[in-house]
């Protein structure tokens, strides 16, 4: 039988501030010594108090305003209550009735609104490594700013969760507030999933966890389809469950059902009073926010007349878009060139100057030297007259070929094909590296 | 009043024998019919109140202070192992 | 003097500066009172007898002074227990704010006293290590949950002590063993480092042989800590200056609900005491007040929600021991807690307490227009039987039934001895006043007591 996927998300960013949430620790506690960053605080010990820190706040509201949420002045913190032994005080401070932002969307490419219901506060948990049958535990992580966005069930492919999952952390890495690296855990999502086939909303839902990738959040998703089509086909109801994503055997398998579920007992936070904005704060925070995806991607289309997939390319990250634009910008060269020689030589933003791409796709339009045998020889004189360089290269100071194919420009005046010149360097040079070329 | 004892000391991770239940479910009924006083007060439209200072947007900057070092950490738990805390294993379905 | 260890702050330090005596010399005279007392009234759970280091800085306002500490507030390196099992071998990495401050101050902590488990009660009966007995009668309750505190001034082992109190915890101890007790507004005095009972309204505070030397304890602590979000920004005031102001034409309000259920020789005592203030040129007035037992309600919902809540980090994991090791107050007190929290009775209990602790807030602010302070007995009754705690969960609750309206309200409080039932043992009465009228309620305790020579009296140990 035909049913409609209907999915919604929780998606958790860690915000990428110098100190924890409430406390004064490191943040930065990837692949550190285990519980080397922790405190009083953020290991729960007795007596020890909370104090949240203003710019996670901050970054979680310029989120919010950044989905197009509302942003209500008046928001407060709870005790979320539950035992879990990374979880150090047996609460985690979070947020209930009254979330920092509400109300908010992000538009699929297809024009699809995907409503966001929240984006709130909260605080990371400590990280469990399971070893034989005991679990080690690490606090580095307890305590790290978490912001926590949910949506509205409005999914109704694997596609569409892809797209809005790539597309909020496009819009975070833009706001430079988190690196939303999933390998890293900066990002983790829940999707959860149930089919329909009337109008009305499912009964039951089903929550998967353990997802650490985008392509896995589609073959969960896919499969959980699958899974709970056979089930209702059968004239069955899935159950009401939590599932955890098995990437090996690419499977979901059940967790623990919700019947058990969690009364968590939530209640204003004594420790910490209450948040009240003004408007001229939020309108503070609405300005610092820079130029979003979105924006940048019409803008690139009409300010430089690139088409759509040039834009899409040239938008993809900030760094890429920031590169774009100083290379265009002392209006040497014709916008739409420079986006092609980038896009179609797969300049590498950071071995690549812009100088260098100005003056490639200046040279290109006047006569470029791309034969073999005449680079060739011109990098042989850079080698020869530039023993440092050469040196540096050797003690693996890759930036030293940047000296180098610099000499080959000014001995072109610019017109030297910088990607050959660069192909026939590192060649010569490699070889280099082998006792045959010490010889002499 | 009537209490599920054992549901309650689940949610609170409590372990109680079952002299422990039979007696709190009786001490917890006393208490309650005392509180249910509370009924007696018409709090219609009044707003709770969960703090009394009245303060409000009191945060700290985003600056980095000492932490303990891991011998510190470490020093009061009874099981651990390099650097880390020790529990009996705890399958991750969090 | 003879003996050192009886001096007040104040004594203590003027003989220090006139070198009368040596710190060590005051130091080693609490050591040998708690050495010589302490089998009859064990109001320490740790006694520091050795080397003990002070500051050398002359000008410093408590420098050499010996302090106890309530065995809640976390002291680094110092075995820190809140009287319970779960923690008999937790040594705090850090000191909590108001340890840190005692110390900068010059203080000498030279023990942690005794408490009811987690400051869970209002006898030390609940303790893991033993009941602190009374002073003035050792078959008596000491009060609680600040016990070892009250018993440690009034048994002379030490020249002051700090306690905190939750609602009673310093002013009902205070009360039952003699002493001056003085409860700030919450958020005066910074809870950072204080094992947490029930987070707001925890207000740590000192218990001192005057109030005079409440005050200069206080000065110390007072003020914003950044390490507690909760603290107060206002700046201390100078909460000596005015110890010495007469007191006429003060408007002193009198609430009846307050006497009702008190004992006749508490309530006698109590009368006594308002007349000397009226002699001295205060106006009595009668007052309307929210009878105490919504109070005592609000709190049973309130405080034990929040316990139930600041116990869970208790699952010895990083520190102490697991959660089967909870005594029997505690474990009421969290089932109790978490079942007001619950789904489906959250609204019934929890948000209720919360509606009818707005209502006495206001009832507070309505009387103060009428008056500038309240005063009311402490307790109900002198100090109880030893055992009179025992199955009685509610026990606690009813001891403070006068203390707890104001500590819900977080209102400061003092406790003044005003003299002593037939049976020899002190009756005390407390004065409230609006939020951060510190000054204004030390000053009227102040008054009172040095026109009285109830302080003089001493228990025969």
């Amino acid at each position: 039988m035909n049913y409609t996927p209907v999915i919604g998300l929780e998606v958790h960013v860690e915000l990428k501030t110098k100190s924890k949430m409430f406390c004064g620790c490191s943040a930065d506690y990837f692949g550190k010594e285990p519980n080397t960053h922790t405190c009083p605080v953020c290991l729960g010990l007795p007596g020890a108090l909370p104090v949240p820190n203003k710019k996670a706040i901050e970054w979680c509201v310029m989120i919010g305003l950044a989905l197009n949420c509302t942003t209500p002045l008046f928001s407060k913190f709870d005790r979320k209550n539950y035992f879990y032994p990374d979880l150090p005080k047996g609460y985690q401070i979070s947020q209930y009735d009254q979330p920092l932002c509400i109300n908010g969307f992000i538009t699929l490419s297809n024009g699809k609104k995907i409503r966001i219901r929240r984006v709130h506060m909260e605080e990371d948990t400590g990280k469990l490594t399971h070893v034989g049958n005991e679990s080690l535990i690490d606090f580095n992580r307890s305590g790290v700013p978490l912001v926590e966005i949910v949506t509205e069930p409005d999914f109704e492919s694997s596609i569409e969760v892809v797209e809005y999952l790539k597309k909020l952390q496009q819009i975070v890495r833009f706001l430079g507030v988190s690196n939303a690296d999933m390998e890293k855990g900066d990002m983790r999502l829940e999707p959860n999933i149930s089919l329909k086939m009337t109008n009305e909303l499912p009964k039951y839902k089903v929550e998967v966890k353990n997802i650490n990738s985008f392509r896995f959040v589609g073959k969960a998703i896919e499969y959980e389809i699958k899974r709970q089509t056979e089930i209702l086909d059968r004239g069955d109801m899935p159950e009401q469950e939590t599932r955890g994503w098995n990437d090996e055997k690419n499977i979901t398998v059940s967790q623990r059902s919700k019947e058990e579920a969690h009364d968590y007992r939530y209640f204003p936070e004594p420790d910490l009073p209450p948040i009240r904005f003004t408007e001229d704060q939020i309108s503070d925070i609405r300005n610092r926010i820079p130029e979003l995806p979105d924006e940048k991607l019409a803008r690139f289309q009409k300010e430089y007349q690139l088409n759509k997939s040039q834009a899409v390319i040239l938008t993809e990250t900030k760094e890429i878009a920031d590169y774009f634009e100083k290379t265009v910008k002392p209006g040497k060269v014709d916008p739409i060139q420079i986006a092609n020689y980038i896009i179609n030589k797969k300049i590498d933003i950071n071995k690549v100057s812009s100088e260098e791409v100005i003056a490639q796709v200046a040279g290109k339009t006047s006569g470029i030297i791309a034969d073999e045998g005449e680079l060739g020889k011109l990098v042989k004189e850079a080698i020869d007259e530039n023993p440092k360089a050469v040196a540096d290269f050797k003690s693996g100071k890759e930036n030293a070929l940047q000296v180098l194919i610099g000499a080959v420009m000014k001995k072109t005046a610019g017109k030297a094909d910088a990607e050959k010149a660069r192909k026939i360097l590192t060649k010569l040079l490699k070889r280099g590296l082998f006792p045959a070329f010490k010889v002499r | 009043m009537k209490i599920d004892v054992k549901k309650i000391a689940k949610l609170a991770n409590l372990p109680i024998t079952d002299y422990e239940e039979e007696k709190l479910a009786e001490q917890l009924s006393q208490t309650l019919d005392y509180v249910n006083k509370l009924e007696e007060i018409d709090t219609k439209g009044v707003e709770p109140t969960s703090q009394v200072t009245g303060l409000e947007n009191v945060t700290r900057d985003d600056e980095i202070t000492n932490s303990l070092s891991q011998e510190e950490a470490l020093k009061n738990a009874k099981s651990k192992r390099d650097g880390f805390f020790v529990v009996k294993a705890i399958f991750d379905n969090e | 003097m003879n003996n050192l260890y009886e001096l007040t702050i104040k004594k203590a330090r003027d003989g220090l500066k006139n070198k009368s005596f040596s710190s060590a010399e005051l130091i080693k005279s609490c050591l040998d009172r708690i050495k010589a007392v302490e089998p009859k009234i064990h109001a320490f759970v740790t006694v520091c007898d050795e080397a003990i280091n002070y500051a050398k800085d002359e000008n410093l306002p408590l420098r050499g002074i010996p302090i106890s500490i309530k065995d809640n507030f976390c002291t680094v390196g110092l075995r820190t227990t809140a009287s319970s099992n779960v923690l008999k071998d937790f040594i705090p990495p850090y000191d909590a704010t108001v340890v840190a401050k005692l110390k900068a101050a010059g203080a000498v902590i030279i023990g942690k006293t005794n408490l009811d488990a987690w400051a869970h009660g209002s006898s030390t009966e609940t303790s893991d290590f033993g009941t602190t007995r009374n002073p003035w009668n050792i078959e008596h309750l000491p009060g609680g949950s600040s016990g070892g505190a009250a018993a440690s001034v009034a048994a002379d082992e030490i020249i002051a002590a700090i306690g905190s109190e939750t609602a009673g915890s310093i002013r009902q101890p205070a009360d039952w063993c003699g002493v001056v007790g003085l409860k700030p507004t919450y958020g005066r005095v910074s809870r950072y480092g204080v094992v947490a009972m029930a987070s707001s309204l925890d207000s740590p505070g000192p218990i001192t042989k005057t109030v005079e030397d409440a005050a200069i304890i206080l000065q110390i602590l007072a003020g914003k800590d950044s390490l507690d979000a909760t603290t107060l920004p206002n700046s201390p005031q100078d909460y000596l200056k005015d110890l010495d102001k007469k007191i006429t034409g003060l408007k002193i309000g009198v609430p009846d609900e307050y006497f009702d259920g008190v004992t006749e020789q508490v309530r006698a005592r109590v009368e006594d005491a308002l007349k000397l203030l009226e002699k001295l040129g205060a106006k009595i007035i009668k007052i309307k007040l929210f009878k105490p037992e919504y109070a005592i309600a609000v709190y049973t919902i309130l405080q034990r929600a929040e316990v139930s809540s600041n116990l869970a980090r208790y699952d010895g994991i990083r520190y102490g021991s697991t959660r089967e090791n909870f005594g029997e107050e505690a474990k009421r007190r969290i089932m109790l807690g978490t079942y007001a929290l619950s789904a489906g009775y959250w609204d019934q209990y929890y948000n209720k307490a919360q509606k009818v602790r707005t209502v006495i807030v206001e009832d507070f602010i309505r009387a103060f227009k009428e008056v500038d302070i309240i005063i009311a007995p402490t307790n109900p009754t002198t100090a109880l039987p030893l055992g009179a705690s025992k199955d009685n969960p509610m026990f606690g609750e009813m001891a403070d039934a006068l203390v707890e309206p104001s500590s819900i309200a977080g209102l400061p409080g003092i406790n003044v001895p005003c003299g002593f039932s037939k049976e020899g043992l002190p009756v005390g009465f407390q004065v409230i006043g609006p939020q951060l009228a510190e000054t204004l309620i030390l000053n009227v305790a102040h008054q009172y007591q040095i026109n009285t020579d109830w302080r003089k009296e001493k228990p025969k140990l």
